[in-house]
């Protein structure tokens, strides 16, 4: 630790102003703040400082989706080795993934640094550290099967028209990470639904195995698997059981809302609920019992690490509560009634955009509420 | 012949296709340009008719600017363009009628395309027929050029083609390239006009200030 930060400190002459290395500057001081406390402190006045700035509250996150991940690449040897009729170890299974997933997760975070640091330098400012999470959820809620110019190109499209044009970090309305899902879904359906492209048959996975995904055919999934995981599906979504340690963790270390996930799984429990009383039975997405709704495709990751993204969520206490449970409720109606196999992308897209109206309505009713408090004392 | 070709003149016809561009710089005919802008024939064919029917609504209405009264001139206006409108749709049906099925309503709708009205009211209403005409024309030509700009890389992107032919070579599909099925859509169109009327507005920083 001491010699990094002698080297840091020996470097900083080459990056400052009139340094030979000068362009490099907002590379240089997004190491430095992501490895050690940022340099700049205040000199006079009293200042309470918290370690706690957004660079910590993500590294908070990215430990939190580590459980998913590492699920999500054994789970992607498993599926792989299952469907070939081969039996190899775990650690077989678990280096088969890494293969297959490693390399989204470099070219993610190498395309979408990489925009971030050039924005960061030809506008002057500092870097924003918002896609440490972004990059690591966008390689886990894709099919492993995924191309990786395609995956480049589209961390490209989200993070210059998501994010970038609105401002950078922090003034984007929509996730960015599900931007770039949406992105690669309607730009390119044939790879990302079907049935070819939950399993990887190569090692780089751009080649599938057919293989039917738990949501369009439901009656062959058992519960138990998809709760611990071992169903075919986007990389980092499958298992509940790591999803819920994940967000043991975010609750507890008090990062993400428990207020918004949970009234997700509650409107997405209430309405399915509905839905299997109400809807005739050739609706196949409707008989799925609402327990197993909750557990199947992409609903609790969602849940979990995407709508509780503190930018682009309801910010009031109470907003929280209106925009978790219409999350909830828009995603299994997708599922049941909508053209889509899955809904959470296209409910938490949704709702991003209606998050300020639902604060707006929250604060508004606070204000009215106080001023006709203060008009009966009066 | 001087004056026909006077520097206001040269300029009503020529400050629309850069400057002043009906749709990078002033904002119009945005919905027309992205429904029709999937292809770049149709792109152009939709972007030739509305230079046509701008020109010629121009210089009939400065031709008749001061005999119309005042009260009931919108609707003095939106005879004549409904008339070329009507001209142009049945032309198109007859000779290009592949195109004008694509078109569908929105050559129609030319009707009521805001870059019309617009130059009719704020051109012609008070301007000699031949600088109309030329305005008319820019005005349309300027639009024309945008909507080529837009179709060709929607159709690039999205087919792979340029005018209904391959240009993106069968090896390149081969080796795992993949058509974007966002282009086609119209959402995508926004995004790309919005990409266009950038970079014209920073080539144009300068002279606009």
């Amino acid at each position: 630790m001491k010699a990094l930060r002698n080297l840091f400190d020996k470097m900083r002459p080459t990056f400052s102003e009139g340094g030979k290395l000068h362009m490099f500057r907002s590379l240089y001081e997004g190491f430095e703040s992501f490895l050690f406390v940022d340099p700049i402190q205040a000199k006079r006045g009293t200042h309470i400082h918290d370690c706690i700035d957004s660079k910590r509250l993500m590294t908070f996150v990215i430990i939190a989706l580590m459980p998913a991940l590492l699920f999500g690449m054994y789970n992607v040897g498993y599926q792989h080795y299952q469907h070939i009729n081969e039996t190899v170890g775990f650690a077989g299974m678990f280096l088969y993934g890494l293969g297959a997933v490693l390399p989204k997760i470099v070219v993610s975070y190498v395309v979408g640094l990489g925009i971030e640091f050039t924005v960061a330098q030809w506008k002057h400012e500092e870097i924003q550290e918002g896609f440490l999470v972004t990059g690591m959820i966008i390689p886990m809620i894709i099919p492993v099967t995924t191309p990786l110019w395609i995956l480049a190109l589209a961390t490209a499209f989200s993070v210059i028209f998501a994010k970038e044009v609105f401002g950078g970090t922090g003034y984007n309305i929509f996730n960015v990470a599900l931007i770039t899902r949406a992105f690669l879904f309607f730009s390119y359906p044939q790879a990302m639904t079907g049935d070819k492209v939950w399993v990887s048959n190569t090692i780089l996975g751009t080649d599938g195995i057919s293989c039917a995904t738990p949501l369009a055919e439901p009656a062959k999934t058992n519960l138990i698997d998809a709760v611990t995981g071992l169903i075919p599906g986007c990389i980092g979504e499958t298992s509940v059981i790591a999803i819920a340690i994940g967000a043991i963790f975010l609750i507890a270390t008090n990062v993400a809302s428990w207020k918004t996930m949970l009234s997700v799984f509650i409107g997405g429990a209430l309405v399915a609920f509905l839905y299997n009383n109400v809807c005739p039975d050739t609706n196949a997405a409707a008989q799925i019992p609402w327990y197993e709704h909750l557990c199947l495709g992409g609903f609790c990751f969602g849940a979990v690490f995407m709508a509780t993204d503190p930018v682009t969520s309801a910010r009031t206490e109470t907003g929280k509560y209106i925009y978790g449970f219409l999350i909830g409720v828009i995603a299994i109606t997708v599922r049941v009634l909508g053209g889509y196999a899955e809904g959470m992308m296209l409910a938490i897209l949704v709702m991003n955009m209606f998050a300020p109206l639902i604060d707006f309505f929250v604060v508004d009713k606070n204000i009215k509420q106080r001023m006709s408090r203060a008009k009966t004392t009066k | 012949m001087s004056t026909l070709f006077s520097k206001e003149n040269k300029e009503a016809f020529t400050k629309p296709l850069n400057l002043d561009n009906p749709i990078a710089v002033q904002v119009l005919g945005i919905c027309s340009s992205l429904a029709v802008t999937s292809q770049l024939k149709p792109a152009l064919v939709m972007g030739i008719s509305v230079a046509i029917i701008t020109a010629f609504s121009n210089l009939v209405i400065s031709l008749i600017r001061n005999t119309i009264p005042n009260r009931v001139r919108i609707i003095v206006q939106l005879v004549v363009v409904a008339a070329l409108v009507t001209i142009v749709s049945m032309f198109l049906k007859a000779y290009l009628y592949d195109v004008s099925v694509q078109l569908s309503v929105y050559v129609g709708l030319i009707i009521t395309n805001c870059i019309l009205m617009g130059r009719l009211e704020a051109f012609a209403m008070n301007h000699t027929p031949w600088a109309s005409f030329l305005d008319g024309l820019g005005n349309g030509f300027g639009y024309a050029i945008i909507l080529a700009i837009v179709g060709a890389i929607r159709e690039i992107l999205g087919a792979g083609s340029i005018l209904g032919f391959q240009i993106l070579p069968q090896g390149l599909y081969d080796a795992g390239y993949m058509n974007n099925g966002m282009m086609v859509m119209p959402a995508m169109a926004l995004i790309l006009l919005g990409c266009v009327i950038w970079v014209h507005r920073s080539i144009n920083k300068e002279e606009k200030k």
